[in-house]
């Protein structure tokens, strides 16, 4: 892709002023990083950073219909949700396979937001509207047995005319505090507030994908620049950093969050990738849901697991083969250096009978095999 | 970016010094800054023989693992041991402690094929 086909954020001006270096990625014009990644990184973990995550999906699923429906078209449960909170689900197809993994938040009775991956966001969309225009009947694959009401759900992206940011580290109180005011409470774990900023609303939810406390905030991309200069000029006191993408994926990783396009695809499920809690199987009918109960019954062909190298050496990496007694088992799915451990850790998929914690593995790099322990999630958890 | 005028330079981001029969080689600070942080380095065998523009070392930072290319057609006579404890030296002193390996060259009109630093600045923009 060329870099005129790329889309920017409403922050890429500030991330540019301020000498971020620019990566293409998901069809976006990102920042990697500011100064370092292993720098930003530990600014995460140890005080606070900010994040430009305006290139994530913001889809809008409301109406009289929209909780059934939507019920029917996530993994989740959406009926477990009261309003405020957000819950972690799939997009599965008729394969059961992944096709994105999302936040499903419950702004009211009947409407939802979905923050989606920027490179599915697209897709999303248009599978979305798929299902609500052509309803779900016996006849499709992975049909209900009676159609949904969609006729009275109403889809729309916001992503255009929204931005967002996530904020993360164990400063984040001092900081929120700092922002909105002294009175004003830090939503609950996985709950989301509209709160006044400046004069205009911000929506403000409590979760992250960095395994630190934090928050995401989502505004009218019009405000975007006010707020992440607001953020970074108040988070001096507590030492912030902005923080690229390269941070984002060494902080996810080190928690064993994986990440859509490398360790999700349409064709892994969410049971193959270890991540059946977010299923709720319970439910009468959802797409893709024959095949995972067939996937639970039977076993996964292969299994998403956390390792870590034995020995200080090259960092693992994507498409890496996975070795066990000389056998090729699989292969690396995500890898890096952990900025945390200052070690060798990723995730590969590798043939389900040698998926347990504690066995001992290869990874094949550069044509020499290089000793790892299967690990439990996370790799990385503060002392 | 820094491109010392005293050196040599490759399409590939390696930097040449001149050190009579032999030449030290690293990466320029264009390509430090590129890779990001270097968080390993694979030095080359010793007495390892090289033809120009062969993979002969890998620099890898968080996020991707880059080779190195000898320049011109040469023998490995010694490497940097000191990246291995400490490879953030090539973010830090590209041109100096950073350095990565020394060749022994064959033919000292190799060094013709390479680029002047006024070509190589052209190159990066």
């Amino acid at each position: 892709m060329s870099e005129t086909a790329q889309k920017t954020t409403p922050l890429y001006q500030e991330h540019v002023r301020r000498g971020a270096k620019i990566i293409p990625f998901g069809g976006w014009l990102m920042p990697v990083q500011y100064t370092s990644i292993i720098e930003e990184h530990q600014a995460v973990r140890n005080n606070v950073g900010i994040f430009d995550i305006s290139h994530m999906g913001q889809l809008m699923v409301e109406g009289t219909g929209a909780r059934a429906w939507l019920n029917t078209i996530l993994t989740n449960n959406i009926d477990k949700l009261e309003v405020g909170i957000g819950q972690y689900t799939f997009l599965l197809n008729e394969r059961g396979g992944i096709i994105d993994d999302l936040i499903a938040y419950r702004i009211d009775e009947e409407k939802f937001l979905l923050v989606v991956n920027a490179s599915r966001t697209d897709e999303d969309f248009a599978w979305l509207e798929k299902y609500t225009e052509e309803g779900r009947s016996p006849d499709r694959p992975g049909g209900l047995e009676t159609a949904a009401p969609c006729k009275d759900v109403d889809l729309s992206s916001r992503s255009a005319d929204f931005g967002g940011v996530a904020i993360q580290g164990p400063r984040i109180a001092e900081l929120f505090h700092a922002l909105f005011g002294e009175d004003v409470d830090l939503p609950p774990r996985n709950h989301i507030v509209d709160l006044e900023f400046g004069g205009t609303n911000v929506s403000v939810a409590r979760t992250g994908y960095t395994g630190e406390d934090g928050v995401e905030v989502f505004f009218r991309a019009s405000d975007a620049a006010k707020f992440w200069n607001a953020a970074l000029e108040k988070g001096k006191a507590f030492g912030i950093k902005p923080c690229g993408l390269g941070a984002r994926d060494t902080l996810r990783l080190e928690m064993c969050y994986p990440l859509n396009g490398s360790d999700l695809s349409p064709e892994r499920n969410p049971i193959e990738a270890g991540l059946g809690f977010f299923v709720d199987l319970t439910k009468p009918n959802f797409i893709g849901r024959d095949v995972l109960l067939r996937t639970r019954q039977s076993g996964p062909r292969e299994k998403l697991v956390p390792f870590r190298m034995k020995e200080k050496g090259p960092p693992p990496r994507p498409h890496y083969s996975v070795f066990k007694n000389g056998e090729r088992i699989g292969e690396v799915t995500s890898g890096t250096l952990s900025p945390s451990l200052n070690w060798g850790v990723g995730m590969a998929y590798v043939s389900a009978p040698h998926a347990k914690i504690g066995a001992q593995i290869d990874i094949e790099i550069r044509e020499r095999k290089f000793p790892a322990t299967i690990e439990k999630k996370p790799l990385y958890e503060k002392s | 970016m820094n491109v010392p005028d005293d050196l040599l330079y490759t399409e590939s981001h390696e930097w040449i010094k001149r050190e009579g029969e032999n030449v030290r080689i690293g990466v320029t600070d264009h390509a430090q800054s590129e890779l990001t942080d270097v968080v390993y380095v694979e030095l080359p065998k010793m007495d390892r023989q090289a033809n120009a523009k062969e993979a002969i070392a890998v620099v890898e930072s968080v996020k991707a693992a880059s080779d190195i290319y000898a320049p011109v057609k040469g023998t490995v006579v010694e490497v940097n041991k000191a990246l291995e404890a400490d490879p953030g030296l090539i973010n830090r002193e590209p041109y100096g402690q950073g350095w990565i390996f020394v060749l022994k060259i064959d033919n000292a009109d190799d060094l013709k094929q390479l680029k002047d630093a006024a070509a190589y600045k052209e190159q990066i923009g």
